[in-house]
């Protein structure tokens, strides 16, 4: 498979009162086509800026982005223009994400009237056709957004974000604000498409049963960086770094019998903004050490498994 | 071992509870003749989706819900032999943040942003205990200590908390009167996982700790699992089945229970689809005849979209609403 996205040592600050934010620092991944890399940490660790800096929704600082072989990470207007109709974004929130004022048909038509290359009536067809693709019956053509429940309002979500063919899709929490049942509903939804389309998605979540679930690789982030990268199973299965440990053990499982011992995290995370040098987990790892203080790297542990923690050898 | 202690006593028991809200467009059924007893000692989870009545039935027991355009239409919640619903505004007030404390979901509204977080503690004791106001500042110290703030942060203002902190601050303010009973709303729905665990984990050593029954209102089956020794599953305003913690996970029989099993991914997956539960809950304006579940239920019989199905005990303390509860 080719490689559809590269990003290298991608950077995103914020500049604010008390000094810089470090949101994205330094991250590096790939991603091939058709494939789902997911994105996961707590809140404020940064896996949203980092999606919205990839689809240039936000202004990277520093670091490099290529899409389909070709560099994008400072593209001209033009470029942009035509750079969205390959990626794409299904926000979180399906109660802010839609104009209230459009109807359902107009805001999946929206993109279409954008890009203008069709003619009224095939836009008309074409939008027909992606509600039927995402399940939204044609009587819901001319209702609100406010008439219709979440999992509808995130049904056309996803239908605008399909309607340009894009090849690949930033989906930031895009069930998060789901009861279980339509949150099922629409990850089967999502999955179709991937087959059928060959979508790459990058999935950020903190959910990490539905990231398991959906994902090829995933990404563990913490406080702006990467600390912890595998492909889904292997991270499960042969967890490193102490972070992603704590963080899979304070799943709360829906079974009365198989309870794991938990790992406690104590204190809260600590400030993104001019963090020291050393590894931002420290003062939360009951393995902190001297030698944390000291700049991480990014090991391979095993093949496509790559763990940012000088000491992940000694621990087990 | 739950069979081996003694019969618990009751604590709270709710019979036949109704709740509707008026508004100008429709009436919302939101609460439909629900019983429910809660134990002394016990922690049951209230499970549902979204618009399921969960909160309306905390907020009944409290009696603080919005009237207009909420509407108590019947019912009785007996605790400690008096109907809550009968009692006076004044008397209620004796009880609210007293005997009965509640947790809301979202802490970063529930606390006031202009007043310290020690004050806001205090003022719950001393609403409820004749004591100095140096006492209920010593007192309210102690509380954040339990909840593991340190001492020094009694001055410190809402805003200067984190979620999860906040989340400790509302914990010790409806701990600071020792209740009977804790009404906790999705207290760690608004947090991350590793500090959802933290919370948790306090919780559940506070309970042992004062000794609290906790109604625990979630949709996460997860943290019921961690937390909670007995389940109610509600559905379109109805508990649609309850049992032990055991009978729920163990031996689920309400087509609703075993979908909102399905629909959740497992960490040890193998299969490459989940199983959601088709359609939607339906509307509460507009409640069909028959079984409400009746449109998405595998199990539909034509005898189900015309009547509804009583509750059927299939076990001792297991009870479900169908009418295929025991096979055919």
């Amino acid at each position: 498979m080719a490689t559809l996205l590269e990003v290298r040592d991608l950077k995103k600050y914020f500049k604010t009162n008390g000094g810089m934010l470090h949101a994205v620092d330094g991250i590096n991944f790939s991603l091939e086509e058709g494939k789902t890399l997911g994105v996961v940490g707590e809140s404020g660790c940064g896996k949203s800026t980092l999606g919205r800096t990839i689809l240039h929704l936000l202004d990277p600082t520093d670091g490099r982005i290529f899409f389909d072989g070709k560099d994008i990470t400072n593209p001209g207007r033009s470029e942009m223009h035509r750079l969205r109709e390959e990626m794409q974004i299904i926000f979180q929130d399906p109660y802010s994400s839609l104009d209230p004022r459009k109807s359902v048909s107009e805001a999946i038509m929206e993109p279409l009237k954008i890009q203008g290359r069709l003619s009224k009536d095939a836009m008309i067809a074409e939008t027909r056709m992606l509600m039927d693709t995402v399940g939204l019956a044609t009587r819901f053509e001319n209702t609100y957004p406010h008439e219709l429940d979440g999992g509808r309002r995130q049904r056309i979500g996803i239908a605008r974000a399909l309607s340009l063919t894009p090849k690949f899709i930033v989906c930031d929490e895009p069930v998060s604000a789901l009861d279980v049942s339509i949150q099922a509903q629409i990850i089967n939804l999502m999955l179709d498409l991937q087959e059928e389309r060959g979508l790459a998605y990058m999935f950020v979540t903190h959910d990490l049963s539905i990231v398991k679930y959906i994902s090829d690789d995933i990404m563990v982030m913490y406080l702006g960086q990467m600390v912890e990268k595998a492909s889904a199973d292997e991270l499960f299965r042969d967890t490193r770094h102490p972070y992603t440990k704590a963080l899979l053990s304070a799943i709360p499982v829906p079974d009365i019998h198989n309870k794991t011992k938990r790992i406690l995290l104590h204190g809260e995370i600590t400030s993104p903004i001019n963090p020291e040098p050393g590894c931002r987990f420290m003062a939360r790892c009951r393995y902190a050490a001297e030698e944390c203080s000291q700049m991480q790297t990014l090991e391979e542990c095993s093949p496509g498994h790559f763990v940012a923690c000088c000491r992940y050898k000694e621990i087990e | 071992m739950e069979n081996n202690r003694p019969e618990r006593e009751n604590l709270l028991e709710i019979r036949d509870l109704a709740v509707e809200y008026h508004t100008d467009e429709a009436v919302i059924y939101a609460v439909n003749h629900i019983d429910l007893t809660i134990k002394k000692g016990e922690t049951i989870g209230l499970v549902g989706e979204t618009g399921a009545g969960k909160t309306s039935i905390a907020r009944s027991i409290l009696r603080i819900l919005p009237v207009p355009p909420a509407k108590i239409i019947s019912g009785e919640i007996f605790c400690d032999g008096a109907d809550l619903l009968k009692l006076s505004e004044r008397e209620m007030r004796k009880i609210r943040g007293n005997k009965i404390a509640m947790i809301f979901q979202d802490p970063m509204t529930a606390l006031n942003p202009i007043e310290t977080v020690g004050f806001q503690i205090a003022e719950t004791i001393k609403q409820h205990n004749s004591i100095s106001h140096v006492e209920a500042n010593k007192r309210a110290c102690d509380m954040l200590e339990t909840v593991g703030i340190p001492m020094g942060r009694f001055k410190d203002f809402p805003h200067q908390f984190s979620g999860g902190m906040k989340q400790r601050v509302v914990i010790a303010m409806a701990l600071a009167c020792n209740p009977g009973l804790l009404l906790a709303d999705e207290p760690t729905t608004a947090l991350d996982v590793t500090i959802q665990a933290q919370v948790l984990e306090m919780m559940q050593s506070l309970r042992e700790k004062f000794e609290t029954s906790v109604v625990l209102i979630t949709h996460d089956l997860g943290v019921v699992s961690e937390f909670c020794d007995s389940v109610a599953v509600v559905y379109a305003g109805e508990i649609v089945e309850r049992g032990t913690a055991e009978d729920i996970f163990d031996r689920a029989n309400h087509p609703y229970t075993l979908g909102l099993f399905g629909s959740l991914p497992k960490l040890d997956a193998t299969e490459n689809r989940l199983k959601p539960i088709k359609g939607l809950m339906p509307d509460p304006t507009n409640l069909p005849e028959g079984c409400w579940f009746y449109d998405r239920c595998p199990r539909a019989r034509a005898c189900c979209s015309t009547s509804s199905p009583g509750e059927v005990e299939i076990a001792s303390g297991h009870t479900v609403k169908c009418f295929f509860a025991q096979g055919d």
